[in-house]
């Protein structure tokens, strides 16, 4: 087949239809190694979108390349925690062996290396996606053996296939993990129950969304059945995109039917027909095996029509990928890129429950609240309150990484202390710990006697540790360049705000700061909190803020001064003149201090 | 009682044209009333060479070349009182419309390639003559400044309002009609 | 019948059921900052210019529908000082020129940031390398002024039916398109009668060949300020009826 006829091809098999934009970008770069002006133009005139429209989706996701890239795109994990674990010497080993600069193609088209946020495997780091394929646990020798095979053209079906193995580390199970339920068992509880009775023991449970937000399941799903629609959506926000998080891995391995059970129960309580799955475009390497689970759940009458015999319970539910984008975690920008658009979270104008996707009332979940869901749905609200905290019910599963013995997935009862955390994970000299990924909190020693709870310290599953060695300046700076790498753009004070932030923490991190920096820093915090559009812009400073607020001393270690320093390098501006000049006097130098 | 100490005043012109120094001279009359209560040190108007200290530093132009920040660092060593006087000193005006091009080309075709050029032309490198800098700055990114008259150049109502503001210990405030960016 | 009304810096403002809280300070002659919205078109929320104090929350006034009784904070110091940051990054995001831009004083951007008594754009410059689009016989792009306010991306789709602009890349790197493979507005379908000629608040759509005819001191935001131009057309209004 020619490149046209390819591209017909998947723009066929997606009905021409442009909400599915995104699958039909992912599949034909798939298939042509980028998105070239032209692929661009063909794609707009099949799917009858203006070009400039595609261009903007197709620009807007990191996944998508819409100039040449490497037929071998090795993007590294750059969570701070795959830092911690020296991801940049062995990017910079990988860079040496191939002669590359990070973010650029080889003369010879061959390979790319480039970094990536973070890829959900921060308790196996440091990982790389190869052509979207997760490599967790890269050591030297593995980067040399890489080398080889890039150098002499293997293909990816060759390499040791024991380097694909993403293991399950669970570490401590409680209610969720140990489910002890068959597929079919809470869907035919609920289905016991009915509709209405099912919400209600959902109400009764307590259960709160797991994502972050913790907004009461029970009444999210009585909201979108109450909302008038000829029909209804049920969406799993599998986007898992928070640096350090990565126990809906877990979950989408290990227990992917009490997910799609979890689905099914929402479609059943709600009326939907049609229920969708946002996979984060890192967990590509998922998509086949959960495609059969899917299979499998159709034969067994699981999915479908007429599902588990009950007249007119039809449902069905789709993969969708992401392509590198944490905005879409966010869930009107994650429903907006279902829709096969930029990830820009929606104007608060209407609630999902009543308009959301192609404006059909829609609920979406995360896949822990999903999977959770079934418990609920098999031993009732009360029992599932019996656990945890007044506002907390159930169990928590916390993602932990960083400075500990046992990194790995943690279930535990709402309320349980962070210190408890850290005894189990094996963490020593235990210096903080960032609790929700990069959005989120960071604790000081003297605050590990606080729980995990919507009360107290509320996470959406991320639990990094950092020990004494580390400096809690280069984390939050770090995480800086992650939020101005992700805010999409829409509003003024996260389009600029972020970038603004980055660029601080890099005057601060390289010792040319001073307290008017830190005091900007100060002001974009205020600002960016109160006039955000979403909770991205609005939380993007929390880690500056935090450790500005309780490790200061980081910051004042790096301070070249009290009062000032200029905004650049001064003498490294004078570099290309020396270099045109062929100067060195001490006329050609400028030092960044008022002395001289 | 005598009367109060005059207060001293410097200004100079960076990457500037001068045309916020001749808006100066536009106060036109109340010059000589401005001179009642001020005296300039380094400036144009006197020709000495460095700033002593001083209570108000002005600042015309951007910062270009090395000795643009020696000269600032100047000021700022010995003002009280720092302003940018001017839409060069504020966001690099016309100068820093280079700023999209690498300094490397624009002197290659100034010093080489452009047409018209005498042959045996080179770039000078006069340790005498000041280095350009990669890109031209506002002048608040290379020193703290405390106040900003923008303008293009500031009307010399603009530059009245806000000296004698300064002058009578007011925080300078120039309302509408007189804040101009062009 | 009484009117709903709701409290803005203290004034009772009448409002129509629907309306957002722009819409109804506009009509009463308020001036509420802004750089995306536009009376002609819905509410975008995008520049946050417009971000007032709602019942003590922080919210886009163009985005914000009006309720009975709400206490609304406008032009207060705190709410100004964040106006003013928010022009400052976007002054230091684009390459702002006024002095060497046809559309100064006609510019809204330039108009607001007067109002608001911005005196410098304070952060440090990105100087974005954003080469200009001279295609187009009629029109000139100059990106370097783009605020990314979509008000042509969104005349052109919704009221030209054209869809000449998009929006392209994310985060600081987001920047205006045109609907053309080879990325200029000449290859595009664009008139200077489309709406979106006109709509720009910037100097980024620019009519050729008219450049300075209206000399600097006779223009838009010369001789009155935006703020005054608001309360004055507010008044016409209401004479008329």
């Amino acid at each position: 087949m020619n490149e046209n006829d390819i591209i017909l091809s998947v723009l066929a098999r997606h009905g021409n239809d442009g909400t599915r934009l995104m699958q039909i970008l992912r599949e034909t770069q798939e298939a042509l190694g980028w998105l070239a002006p032209h692929t661009l133009t063909t794609i707009a005139a099949g799917i009858g979108w203006s070009r400039a429209e595609v261009e903007g989706t197709a620009s807007f996701y990191s996944f998508f390349h819409i100039e040449p890239r490497g037929r071998y795109r090795v993007l590294w994990s750059d969570n701070i925690t795959d830092r911690m674990l020296g991801n940049q010497d062995l990017m910079l080993q990988m860079c040496q062996a191939l002669w590359l600069e990070p973010g650029r193609v080889s003369e010879d088209g061959l390979v790319s290396v480039d970094t990536t946020s973070c890829t959900g495997l921060c308790d196996q780091g440091p990982a790389v996606l190869v052509n979207y394929r997760a490599i967790p646990r890269m050591t030297a020798e593995g980067v040399e053996q890489m080398v080889d095979l890039i150098c002499t053209g293997t293909p990816l079906s060759d390499w040791p296939a024991e380097w694909f193995n993403v293991v399950s580390q669970v570490r401590r199970k409680d209610r969720l993990l140990d489910h002890g339920l068959v597929p079919g068992q809470a869907l035919l509880a609920a289905i016991e129950r009915g509709p209405e009775a099912m919400i209600a023991e959902l109400k009764t449970s307590g259960l709160r969304g797991r994502g972050g937000a913790g907004f009461p399941a029970g009444q999210k799903w009585e909201a979108c059945r109450n909302s008038p629609g000829a029909d209804r959506i049920v969406i799993c926000n599998a986007d898992e995109g928070e640096p350090g998080t990565f126990k809906d891995r877990i979950l989408l391995t290990d227990h992917p039917d009490q997910v799609f059970e979890g689905m099914t129960i929402a479609a059943w309580s709600i009326k939907a027909s049609r229920g969708y799955v946002y996979l984060r475009g890192e967990y590509r390497y998922m998509l086949e095996t959960l495609q059969a689970v899917l299979d499998r759940r159709r034969a067994a009458g699981l999915l479908g029509r007429n599902i588990l015999g009950q007249p007119g319970f039809d449902f069905d539910i789709e993969i969708h990928h992401g392509a590198g984008a944490y905005v879409c975690g966010e869930r009107s920008a994650l429903v907006e890129s279902l829709e096969g658009k930029p990830g820009r979270p929606r104007l608060r104008t209407w609630s999902l429950s009543v308009k959301g996707f192609l404006g059909l009332p829609t609920d979406v979940n995360n896949v822990e609240t999903l999977a959770n869901a079934c418990l609920v749905a098999v031993h009732g609200g009360a029992w599932y309150a019996g656990v945890g905290t007044a506002k907390s019910s159930g169990t928590k599963l916390l993602s932990v990484s960083g400075d500990c013995a046992r990194p790995g997935v943690y279930e535990y009862p709402y309320g349980v202390t962070v210190a408890q955390v850290l005894a189990d994970c094996g963490a020593t000299n235990t210096y903080a710990v960032q609790v929700s990924g990069a959005s989120g909190i960071t604790l000081t020693t003297e605050e590990f006697g606080r729980r995990i709870s919507f009360e107290d310290v509320p996470s959406g599953g991320a639990f990094m540790v950092f020990d004494r060695r580390r400096d809690m300046l280069e984390m939050a700076r770090h995480f800086s360049h992650f939020f101005a790498h992700e805010s999409c753009g829409f509003c003024t004070p996260c389009r600029v705000g972020t970038a603004v932030n980055a660029r601080l923490m890099d005057k601060l991190a390289a010792g040319h700061g001073s307290v008017y920096d830190i005091n900007e820093l100060f002001k974009m915090h205020r600002l960016m909190q109160g006039t955000s559009h979403c909770g991205l812009g609005s939380t993007a400073t929390n880690a500056i803020h935090d450790t500005l607020t309780k490790f200061y001393p980081a910051y004042q270690r790096r301070m070249k001064s009290l009062d000032f320093e200029p905004a650049f390098d001064l003498d490294s501006a004078l570099s290309q003149a020396r270099q045109m000049t062929g100067r060195d006097d001490s006329g050609a130098h400028l030092s960044n201090s008022e002395s001289t | 009682m005598d009367a109060p100490r005059k207060l001293k005043v410097a200004t100079t012109s960076l990457a500037g044209c001068f045309g916020c120094h001749m808006s100066l001279l536009d106060i036109d009359e109340r010059l000589l009333d401005l001179l009642e209560i001020v005296e300039f040190d380094r400036s144009p108007l006197t020709d000495i060479k460095h700033c002593g200290h001083c209570d108000i530093g002005l600042i015309e132009g951007g910062v270009c070349n090395a000795e643009n920040v020696h000269v600032l660092r100047e000021f700022r060593a010995n003002c009280k009182i720092l302003v940018a006087v001017g839409a060069c000193a504020v966001n690099g005006g016309l100068p820093a419309q280079r700023n999209h091009l690498q300094l490397h080309e624009i002197l290659t075709a100034v010093y080489a390639t452009e047409a018209g050029l005498a042959s045996g032309v080179q770039i000078p490198n006069d340790p005498e003559l000041p280095l350009p800098l990669n890109q031209v700055h506002p002048i608040h990114e290379v020193v703290k400044v405390d106040y900003f008259l923008p303008g293009c150049p500031p009307s010399g109502d603009a530059i009245w309002k806000f000296l004698t503001d300064l002058v009578a210990g007011c925080s300078p405030h120039l309302g509408y009609g007189l804040i101009r960016y062009d | 019948m009484s009117q709903d009304t709701f409290l803005l810096d203290g004034e009772e403002i009448p409002f129509t059921r629907g309306q957002t809280i722009m819409e109804a300070a506009r009509a009463a002659g308020k001036f509420i900052p802004h750089l995306c919205w536009h009376p002609d078109f819905t509410g975008h929320g995008s520049c946050k210019l417009c971000t007032v104090k709602a019942n003590g929350h922080l919210n886009a006034a163009c985005v914000t529908a009006a309720r009975k009784d709400m206490t609304v904070e406008n032009r207060t110091p705190e709410l100004d000082d964040k106006r003013r940051t928010l022009l400052q990054l976007l002054f230091v995001e684009g390459n702002h020129f006024c002095p060497s831009c046809e559309k100064s004083g006609n510019c809204v951007l330039q108009a607001t940031a007067y109002e608001l008594d911005m005196m410098s754009p304070h952060f440090d410059h990105f100087f974005p390398d954003r080469p200009v689009d001279a295609s187009h016989p009629e029109v000139l792009l100059d990106f370097n002024r783009c605020i990314l306010c979509e008000l042509c991306v969104r005349v052109s789709r919704d009221i030209d039916h054209k869809n000449i602009f998009a929006l392209s890349g994310r985060g600081i790197a987001k920047h205006l398109v045109v609907n053309a493979e080879s990325g200029r507005l000449a290859d595009t379908d664009f008139s200077l009668d489309d709406k979106a000629a006109q709509v720009c608040p910037v100097g980024v759509i620019l009519t050729k060949k008219k450049g300075f005819s209206v000399p600097i001191g006779q223009r838009r935001f010369d001789a009155t300020s935006i703020a005054t131009q608001v309360t004055e057309a507010a008044a016409a209004a209401q004479e008329e009826v």
